[in-house]
């Protein structure tokens, strides 16, 4: 089985394909920016992108992403180590707080984006409602996902 | 946005590189998983590990018959059994650690350890548990864990005195914290003899405190460092320095690192929550309109063990007359034991509870004696040099409670908007609509429930880079930020100069816990005074080469400057200093102003300066569906000054959503003692599409009573949301919810 994660390619026993993805990217790969919030799949913070879709890892099984491209919060930074414009957009607009639900946030922003460049701020707030934040209030992650879409015109 | 918002830790936490206490990773480290009984209220006859001892990868099975110290810690009673050995109290006492090679295998072996339960009696009412007679805690003779009055005048007397008496119940909801990060702590016994800690808490002094008391080791054993921390909200004192303290214990005696992670379902099981109040309030109004006397009971629910029960009670009591003077007070808050999950600290501590409580009291006094609600308030509010309920009198700072409500007012366009108020007839959209407002005075700090210091360093390099480090924990609200900013100001050097060191328990003095909106004033504070330090000492130093007095060089522009013209860069000064052999270096504590209180009266100066907010919030209620939508909110809020805007602005919204979610919809759902909705698709909070654009807005009246002149927010933000919902239902449907949380039953 063969597991892609920000664009490498791990080969993984088949005896190993009902185990979660979360697991595997934690433990396995020592890529902890996924973080585990309540292993039931509604706060988001596990939120990882499979083929440019925002998937919950804690829900996932390997098998269920063998074969495909998985993007994690470690793998959105440029090869230059530049910032991805929707991280630079959330760290300007004072999206940060505990910053336990954003890496969650910022797949999930991201997974929106690539679809719709210009979405409403209601269209924002309905992308992540499945991503909880009991810092922020949600106002400030809004505006950061809001000003990074012009960065997407020329992707 | 005009200005980008800056952090020190935004980087790391938008790119994954931020380390919290589950990634955290050691070779050889060990697992450890809690055991639980099922049991609210039982005696502990056994405890069977044999089995689980033989099961496999499991190297210990840890009960309170291996604690090396004292297994029974607590900040202010010594009741928390860190291991439970005699009784079982509540759902989530701990009777017992697996640990494991691995994660898996730990709770594998978990269910194999039983234990002999026999059981008790449970009380689940704080009221029922003033008047019973079993004993939740037979050492200690009652079930009151504290009683605090108020004797302002003759209430009795003076209701006699008043057009009328108003006489009603509220009852408020157990809240949970909701940090999206659980409990987690990583415990590495190092070569040098400590044991090293690396957890999710927002106290490392407390988390220190109760490891060392189980291992019964000297606080200088145990080192507790500052990682970053899911969220917090006052909840992670205590349960959080409770699973330090088991992961501690399992490292000493297995002599490995250990790491215990909780679950969702643990952590909300086991950790204390908001008190649930109930509240008897009795108000006297006078024709002309003043509030002449209150009388005031309330039974608060501390649940099985004391934790900071006094102190989140003491605020109530300060506070139980809301920002209003009122001559005669009568009042009794009580701290009771139930078999529920413990309560504790919880952003608001004891205000939420009272506000929700008053600021709907002073609505219906204004609706029965038919004046203006904003005019009421006006009335009776504080004001510079009003004497409160204890018999402060507020002189020392700027007393902004009108000019916070006026504002209020006018941004959100409440006199405008209270004109469709419905009052329980469908407007044309088909819905019920109002908007409420409500306002606060708080306390800033601790006051008079405990000890109120913090320390700060600053250490300055002989390259000009700079290192501070304070006594008070980044939980996310970004402390660490305003305490660079502030040195920055103060010294008048560049902020890319100064790096933030992350403290450790034993880096520091202890300066107490990040609790009580007590970061920003007591941590700026403190780094205020350590930068006033490297000035006099660089001054004295230099004063010489720069030809001038001491105290007439100006720091600014990251220079030394002479009134003569003369001036030295940073570096170029932090050089000579070296070479004179002068370590600029500087420890200070700020150590807040003298309080006072007097335990039988209920007076004294509780706390050394207030600050001012008021929230409004406007409602539409779907009758079809009893679903409250929250079209608008705003606050605002009197901060002294404003450190760093943007995170002000977050910490206020933040606190918004919080105090919706605690008006309209989270409860944690006791039955008989249990834990009902034990994860986040049962226990409801705010999502993104449920809150607006909130309207924030921020005065700032510098403290004199602070160094930096910049006070809080974290409490104030979160403790208006759910009387301001309140007060809009009612507008919007005419009936009076007393009750949290707020759930309007469907019309059919």
């Amino acid at each position: 089985m063969e597991i892609t994660v920000n664009g490498k390619t791990h080969i993984v026993e088949d005896s190993r394909q009902d185990d979660e993805l979360l697991e595997y990217l934690r433990e396995d790969l020592d890529l902890t920016g996924t973080k585990d919030g309540c292993h039931i799949g509604v706060c988001g913070a596990c939120v990882v992108l499979v083929d440019d879709k925002p998937m919950r890892a804690c829900c996932r099984k390997l098998k269920q992403v063998a074969g495909k491209n998985i993007l994690t919060i470690e793998g959105l930074r440029g090869k230059d180590g530049a910032l991805h414009p929707i991280q630079q957009a959330f760290c300007d607009h004072g999206a940060i707080q505990c910053g336990y639900c954003i890496p969650g946030m910022v797949m999930t922003g991201h997974a929106l984006l690539l679809q719709n460049h210009h979405p409403s701020r209601e269209e924002i707030r309905k992308a992540i409602n499945n991503n909880l934040c009991r810092c922020t209030g949600y106002v400030q992650i809004v505006d950061a996902i809001e000003a990074a879409g012009s960065a997407y015109d020329d992707t | 946005m005009t200005e980008k918002a800056w952090r020190n830790d935004a980087v790391a936490k938008v790119t994954g590189r931020a380390k919290y206490a589950d990634d955290y990773k050691f070779h050889n480290m060990l697992h450890v998983v809690p055991v639980y009984t099922g049991a609210i209220s039982a005696i502990i006859r056994g405890i069977h590990t044999e089995t689980a001892k033989t099961m496999p990868g499991v190297v210990r099975v840890v009960t309170a018959e291996d604690v090396p110290g004292c297994p029974v810690f607590g900040q202010i009673q010594r009741d928390y059994r860190i291991l439970a050995y005699d009784r079982i109290r509540m759902e989530g006492d701990v009777v017992a650690l697996v640990v494991a090679e691995t994660r898996r295998q730990a709770l594998e072996a978990a269910k194999a350890v039983t234990c002999d339960l026999e059981p008790l009696p449970c009380i689940f009412d704080p009221e029922e548990s003033f008047h019973s007679d079993f004993l939740i805690h037979p050492d200690k003779e009652t079930n009151i864990i504290n009683h605090h009055k108020v004797r302002t005048g003759d209430a009795q007397k003076a209701f006699e005195e008043c057009a009328f008496v108003l006489e009603e119940e509220f009852r408020t909801s157990s809240q949970e914290h909701g940090y999206i990060e659980p409990e987690a702590s990583v415990a590495n016994p190092c070569d040098d003899g400590v044991i090293r800690i690396y957890g999710s808490m927002q106290h490392p002094f407390v988390a220190r405190r109760f490891s060392a008391c189980v291992l019964g080791e000297p606080l200088s054993n145990v080192e507790v460092f500052t990682i970053p921390v899911g969220g917090g909200f006052g909840g992670k004192d205590d349960t959080a320095s409770i699973v330090a303290a088991r992961a501690a214990l399992c490292a000493r005696l297995t002599d490995r690192p250990c790491k215990l992670t909780y679950t969702r379902e643990w952590s909300m099981k086991e950790s204390y929550k908001r008190h649930a109040y109930k509240v008897y309030y009795k108000m006297g109004v006078k024709a002309d309109g003043h509030i002449h006397a209150c009388d005031i009971t309330v039974y608060a629910d501390g649940g099985a063990y004391c934790s900071v029960t006094p102190w989140v009670t003491w605020r109530s009591t300060v506070q139980c007359c809301g920002p209003y003077c009122v001559p005669n007070v009568h009042c009794d808050v009580y701290g009771m034991h139930t078999n529920n999950v413990f309560a504790g600290a919880f952003r608001g501590f004891g205000s939420p509870q009272m506000n929700y409580v008053v600021e709907q009291m002073v609505e219906k006094a204004a609706e029965k004696l038919g004046m203006d609600e904003i005019d009421f308030r006006k009335l009776n509010m504080v004001r510079q040099g009003s004497t409160t309920i204890t018999q402060q009198v507020l002189d020392n700072h700027t007393v902004s409670m009108g000019q916070v409500l006026d504002t209020t007012l006018e941004k959100i366009g409440y006199f405008e908007k209270r004109k469709n108020n419905t009052y329980g007839k469908l407007n044309e959209n088909g819905e019920y609509y109002g908007i409420g407002v409500a306002m606060s005075y708080r306390g800033m700090s601790l006051g008079a429930e405990g000890m109120d210091m913090c320390a700060a360093i600053i250490n300055c390099q002989y390259d000009g880079s700079i290192i501070i480090e304070t006594g008070i924990h980044e939980n996310g609200q970004g402390s660490e930020s305003a305490m660079m900013l502030t040195a920055a100001e103060y010294l008048g050097v560049d902020l890319k100069r100064i790096r933030y060191r992350r403290s450790s328990t034993s880096s520091i003095p202890d300066s107490g816990t990040t609790v009580a909106s007590r970061g920003t004033i007591m941590g700026t504070s403190a780094t205020v005074l350590a930068a006033k330090k490297i000035k006099a000492q660089m001054a004295s130093v230099l004063c010489h080469e720069l030809e001038c007095a001491p105290e007439d060089i100006v720091f600014a522009d990251d220079r030394l400057t002479a009134p003569n013209g003369k001036s030295l860069t940073w570096n170029e000064a932090m050089t000579k200093m070296f070479f004179k052999r002068e370590h600029v270096y500087a420890q200070a504590t700020f150590k807040a102003p003298e309080v006072s209180w007097d335990e039988e009266t209920g007076h004294g100066n509780a706390y050394f300066t207030w600050v001012y907010g008021c929230q409004a919030a406007e409602i539409a209620i779907n009758p079809k569906t009893g679903k409250i939508r929250l079209i608008n909110a705003a606050a605002t809020h009197d901060v002294g000054k404003a450190v760093n805007p943007a995170f002000l602005k977050g910490q206020i919204c933040g606190g918004m959503a919080q105090g919706f979610g605690y008006g309209t919809c989270e409860d944690i759902g006791l039955h008989e003692g249990h834990v009902t909705n034990a994860n986040f698709n049962k226990y409801k909070m705010p999502r993104a599409s449920e809150l607006p654009d909130f309207i924030v807005t921020i005065v700032e009246n510098p403290d004199p009573m602070s160094e930096s002149r910049a006070k809080g927010i974290g409490e104030p933000a979160l403790e208006l949301m759910a009387p301001a919902t309140a007060n809009a239902i009612y507008h919007a449907t005419g009936t009076r919810y007393q009750s949290l949380p707020m759930i309007i039953a469907p019309q059919k």
